[in-house]
């Protein structure tokens, strides 16, 4: 069941480089890892990619096939017709480092700007209490393995750079939303308005929900509707919502 | 030197494909740093096939209606059944309706067509819908075209500023739809009479209005400003146990509200079609009992 | 001189799994400056494949559940080979850890009554695993994670700088921990050395205390469910150090891995696909497992498929089918089964649910097993039976350290999680690493920060041997290792992969681990013989050779254990002495690294002594009744008359013995 695939790599780094072509072996129920490997082992030994867990639980063999962001693990051969060329690039969000390896610091840095959980005052470990509904939601955005593909999938800033500065990206609003929806998460108390900072820090926005960072999510999480748009339905409660501006201009004058 | 840290130069010019719709270098996709790839992306499926659907159903949509909407005043009512393009009817120059929604709220000064007046509010409420957005910022303005694919723009501010941050007030277009519903619903009911307005028969007409309804009715449901105003915008479900219930029925929905954003538009579109084919007399309709 | 990037700090923490992170949380908030160095992404350790849960005895399912139920537990499924101590403190801190990680913001599963859920698991008596799905480790590693964020933004906040007091150095690696010497001339650490993977530069972190948290050593094993991170790095920078290693002939192999297709070949295949009714069948359809139940479990397993089948709706009137025995004995009947030519094409057995279950009722028991075999391999497990066999996933050997601190005996250098060694004994329980993570990660966070601090005069850096390990790791590109043809180190990986497998794998001879060993010296002669293409930017066959080192130090570590260990116990099982024997269960084997041209004569990297096991302190032994003792101790080692035997419900009069009672 063997055959011979035509690949085509990225090669390079930030100062240059190009799709390179290479025949290699591809055999039944193999991923494209699988065969990056193969190419490693028998015909270039430097190509750079990163991996670990090879089962999809990491994220970290992120990359593009055909055009895609994909997880090179989570991307079977038998999935790909075997007469095509197969393209793999590195990540076209982030700089590229070398061959299929991208610098992901802006997800790093993005992490570092969202204010982490609040403990609740007067609560001693052992003494939390949170029912199971209640922690449902933020639990699914804890699935999140972190590849970035969502990061890198989405239009904001892979097709403009400069907005980097000003937009977290799919992955960290949903962190925002998942902490807004934590049922003890005490930033309120400590005067900190997740809902309000998530447009007015993080760049919600800039978000127009055109869903590319649930297509690519190997955790089929559903990142637009349960979290973005829930999150933006939020901000419009502090922010859009006349009752509640009429509310607080009178309790500002009182 | 093998162990120079300084990768070697790359012989060669790179030989990746040449797109000449790529925008221009230096930006995107091409900004420095970045892997060095002419072609503005290289996905080899038919990603364009999904967008030009979109665009297409949506401009066919359009141009129907504004033909109906401006020009469909005297084949809007077809006893017992009315066009949901001209339900309520708030204008003097409304047709007579038997006990139906034709009240003349705008005096005889109005001379243009009465669904004007209405379809504001189920246009604004789709316009801003979360579906909607996305669709027509894909097939419209390609931001994006496609998943990694390049988008033209040389700027994006996404909705931020005006207008686009009007898209804000989706929910209280959701208040207005949940009326204009409630309005469709009393004309579904009214269906279920004889063209003479005997109660208790229906038609092929009174199917199809009650086919429209229900329709209507799941696609405003399952909005998610509604999701947010049932529910979700709670911290803690497990102290509101029915508003809970409600949050996960509407979730149901939200999850095919794609499909209903595309069934209640087709199913607006076949009611009023139905009622001008009754009222130009290109048929009549087949009783049931 | 070497171009090397320096820097300086009080804790170094090899390592950013569990008990790496861990460790630097608890260094950072003794006011330590703290560096993690994280091999692969920061978050992205193998701590994410722990899927089963958290063992600590909250007692929040079953009230009965203690600190001592558990460390009998602990002690049963090591064999008694466990150090006592580690079990103790581990047992009654676990509840504490877990408890923490809620307020760093943590979403376990829940019980009805919003307390933390707990599973029941093999081996343990009550329920007692916190979890979240079974996605227990990535939300261990992402909690610690983010606790180490908001850390970096307390910093911030002070400083006006994030990496203030605690720095994440992302695909950096270690080849080297430094020595130097204290006034009094002791040997102690003195940081470390090692490149950066992007760059390729070389690095050193001046630190008076290191500590290892660099995980396990399955990648030595051709069919392992471990990622290539798991190189026995933390082992082999111990040796290397003048460290010691104890009963590193004590892996773990599970029963069930994926064999087929290669892309997956070893990752887990969980053990509730048997509970739930699955069967394991061998290429002629034969339910094998009833001709591999061992007398002494005879009693407690179905003899018919019948009974067994009965088992799973009446559990109170029938005996469990031998799918469930323990894993060591599904692990070697699988292996029998395959060698004696009736596995599958792929060289495993079946394991098959689809034939036992309705398809709609294996999705809901087993989602995450459907969804890995659908998405990975393209089989559809309500359809047609997996093919499995055993896999490398966890050794039980490691740095020997002091229970309480968990100091190495190199001063300065400490070792948590699972290059640590001691806790387990003979055999881990699932559920026990993670706790072991978050227990013994604190603790050498702690002692190493106390260690740091209470020093009067850092050890300075040796340039010496800077230069000499910055000689050595660029010895791949020069190929100047000895004389004969160059190698690739791929194919010398491949090679010793096998060796381990085949030779000290799940089932040990003699005559075969001593052909293991003779093999090692020939790959370790190719392996200093590699030499890589390419320059030192990100080049992972640069990355692989250096890493051979680690794994061809560790496998001779483990192979000369298996060789001297003369029973079967646990993780370790000898054809040719297939009993377990009471004498052995007092002796620890060390490993350190030989004097070159060793006094023994052979060609080997490795000197191994033995090393009695200290005994277990009296009111521990108490909560055992002495007829089980009596399978594992010998008659001198028994309790004395003076402690009342059995005592079935000790739990309440114990706890007044306890001399340093549950350190909270």
């Amino acid at each position: 069941m063997s055959y011979q695939a035509n690949f085509r790599v990225w090669r390079g780094d930030s100062s240059g480089g190009g799709l390179e072509p290479y025949q290699v072996e591809v055999n039944e129920g193999e991923v494209v890892l699988d065969i990056v490997h193969r190419l490693q082992a028998t015909q270039a030994p430097d190509l750079a990619v990163r991996w670990n867990c090879k089962a999809g639980k990491c994220g970290s063999c992120s990359a593009e096939v055909n055009g895609r962001p994909r997880l090179l693990c989570m991307t079977r051969m038998s999935t790909l017709p075997p007469d095509e060329p197969v393209t793999i690039t590195p990540m076209r969000t982030f700089p590229v480092l070398r061959d299929l390896v991208t610098d992901v610091s802006f997800n790093y840095t993005k992490a570092r700007e969202v204010p982490s959980f609040v403990p609740p005052q007067g609560l001693k470990p052992g003494e939390y209490r949170m029912a199971q509904e209640d922690v449902n939601r933020s639990q699914e955005f804890r699935k999140c393995i972190e590849c970035f593909l969502c990061q890198n999938t989405c239009h904001v800033v892979r097709d403009h750079e400069e907005n980097k500065p000003a937009f977290s990206g799919p992955r960290f609003l949903m962190r925002v939303a998942e902490l807004d929806m934590h049922p003890l998460d005490a930033a309120a108390e400590e005067g900190l308005d997740r809902k309000r900072s998530a447009q007015e820090e993080h760049g919600l926005g800039m978000c127009n929900i055109t869903k590319c960072c649930t297509e690519v999510c190997p955790e089929h999480i559903k990142i637009t509707d349960n979290a973005l748009i829930p999150l933006k339905e939020r901000a419009v409660d502090r922010k859009y919502d006349p009752l509640v501006w009429l509310g607080s201009v009178i309790k500002r004058r009182k | 030197m093998t162990t120079e840290t300084r990768p070697p130069q790359h012989p060669g010019e790179p030989q990746t494909p040449a797109d000449p719709s790529g925008p221009a270098p230096g930006r995107g996709v091409h900004s420095p740093g970045r892997a060095a790839i002419a072609a503005r992306h290289l996905r080899t499926d038919r990603w364009w096939l999904s967008q030009a659907v979109t665009a297409f159903g949506l401009l066919a949509f359009v141009g129907y209606s504004t033909w109906r909407a401006f020009f469909g005043l005297h084949t809007a009512y077809a006893a017992p059944y009315v066009s949901p393009f001209y339900s309520p009817c708030l204008a003097a120059n409304c047709p007579a309706m038997k006990s139906g929604a034709d009240w003349a709220l705008f005096g005889s000064w109005w001379q243009l067509s009465p669904a004007l007046i209405v379809l504001i509010f189920p246009l604004g409420f789709r316009l801003t819908c979360y579906y909607y957005r996305k669709a027509y910022y894909r097939a419209f303005w390609s931001s994006p075209p496609a998943c990694a694919v390049a988008e033209p723009h040389a700027s994006y501010s996404g909705e931020t500023r005006f207008p686009l941050v009007l898209q804000n007030i989706h929910r209280y277009f959701f208040y207005f739809a949940i009326v204009v519903a409630g309005i469709l619903t009393y004309d579904a009911v009214l269906a279920w009479r004889n063209p003479a307005g005997q109660w208790g028969h229906a038609g092929i007409g009174t199917l199809v209005l009650l086919a429209n309804i229900v329709l209507i009715w799941a696609y405003t449901l399952s909005c998610h400003s509604c999701r947010h105003i049932v529910g979700g915008r709670l911290r803690h479900f497990s102290k509101h146990p029915v508003r809970y219930r409600m949050w996960n029925l509407v979730g149901k929905l939200n999850a095919r509200h794609m499909q209903l954003a595309w069934a209640s538009l087709i199913s607006v579109g076949v009611a009023d079609l139905y009622v001008y084919l009754l009222a130009s007399g290109a048929f009549t309709d087949p009783r049931l009992f | 001189m070497t171009e090397v990037e320096r820097h300086t700090y009080d804790v170094v923490v090899v390592g950013a799994g569990g008990a790496g992170l861990r460790a630097a949380i608890e260094a950072r908030e003794q006011g330590m400056r703290t560096a993690i160095i994280c091999k692969s992404l920061f978050g992205k350790a193998h701590t994410v494949m722990a899927e089963g849960g958290i063992a600590a005895s909250m007692g929040n399912v079953n009230s009965d559940d203690n600190w001592q139920t558990h460390f009998r537990d602990t002690m049963r499924g090591g064999k008694f080979l466990n150090h006592w101590r580690m079990a103790e403190l581990h047992a009654q801190e676990a509840p504490d850890r877990v408890w923490e990680l809620e307020t760093w913001g943590a979403l376990f599963d829940r019980t009805k009554d919003g307390r933390i859920s707990q599973r029941n698991f093999g081996g343990h008596e009550y329920p007692r695993l916190a979890h979240v799905g079974d996605r227990t480790g990535l939300e261990l590693i992402r909690t610690l994670q983010q606790k180490v964020v908001s850390l970096q933004q307390e910093d911030f906040k002070e400083y006006g700088d994030h990496e203030a007091r605690i720095k994440v150095f992302q695909e950096y690696t270690v080849t080297r921990v430094l020595k130097g010497h204290s006034v009094r001339g002791e040997d102690r650490v003195s940081g470390v050395f090692g490149y950066q993977r992007e760059s390729g530069r070389f690095f050193t972190i001046e630190a008076p205390a290191v500590v290892l948290a660099t995980g396990g050593i399955g990648k030595s094993f051709k069919v392992t469910s471990n990622s290539w991170e798991y190189t026995g790095d933390g082992h082999a920078l111990a040796l290397l150090a003048g460290a010691t290693l104890v009963n590193m002939e004590f892996v773990q192999f599970h029963p069930t891995g994926m064999v087929w297709p290669p892309s997956v070949k070893g990752i887990l295949v969980t053990e509730s696909v048997r509970g739930d009714g699955g069967v394991l069948r061998n290429s002629e359809g034969k339910r094998f497992m009833f001709d591999y139940i061992p007398d002494v479990f005879r009693a407690q397993y179905a003899e018919t498929e019948a009974e067994g089948d009965r088992w799973y709706s009446d559990q109170a009137n029938n005996r469990r089918p031998p799918e469930l025995l323990p894993r060591d004995e599904v692990a070697r009947a699988i292996n029998s089964e395959v060698k004696a030519g009736r596995g599958t094409p792929h060289g495993g057995v079946y394991l098959d649910v689809s034939t036992r279950l309705p398809a709609e009722e294996i999705r809901r028991r087993l989602p995450s097993m459907h969804h890995q075999f659908k998405e990975l391999a393209d089989v559809d497990i309500t359809a047609e039976p997996m093919e499995v066999g055993p896999t490398c996933h966890y050794v039980m050997g490691g740095v020997e350290v002091d229970p309480d601190t968990a100091a190495a005996s190199v001063p300065g250098l400490y070792a948590a999680g699972e290059v640590a060694g001691g806790m387990h004994g003979s055999n881990r329980l699932g559920g026990n690493s993670l706790s072991d993570l978050l227990v013994f990660g604190r603790r050498a966070g702690l002692h190493a920060s106390l260690y740091a601090a209470a020093l009067a005069e850092r050890p300075e850096l040796d340039e010496e041997q800077i230069s000499a390990a910055a000689e050595e790791a660029l010895n791949p590109f020069e190929g100047t290792g000895g004389d004969g043809p160059s190698e690739n180190p791929y194919t010398v990986h491949q090679e010793l992969q096998q060796t381990m497998n085949d030779l000290v794998g799940i089932i040990r001879r003699e005559a075969e681990v001593a052909e293991a060993l003779q093999r090692l010296v020939g790959l370790r002669e190719r392996a200093e013989r590699a030499v890589v293409e390419g320059h030192r930017q990100f080049n992972p066959g640069w990355h692989l050779a250096l890493d051979l080192r680690n794994m061809l130090l560790v496998s001779e570590c483990v192979a000369r254990a298996a060789l001297e260990r003369t029973e079967s116990r646990g993780g370790h099982t000898r054809e040719d002495h297939p009993q377990m024997d009471s004498a052995w269960r007092k002796v620890n084997l060390i490993c350190s690294l030989a004097e070159k041209g060793g006094a023994d004569g052979s060609d080997g990297q490795i000197a191994l002594v033995r090393k009695d096991n200290p005994p277990i302190r009296a009111d521990l032994l108490a909560l055992f009744e002495t007829s089980e003792l009596k399978k594992y101790l010998t008659d001198g080692e028994l309790p004395s008359a003076t402690i009342p035997e059995q005592r079935t419900d000790a739990d309440a009069d114990v706890d007044a013995d306890v001399p340093d009672g549950a350190e909270q």
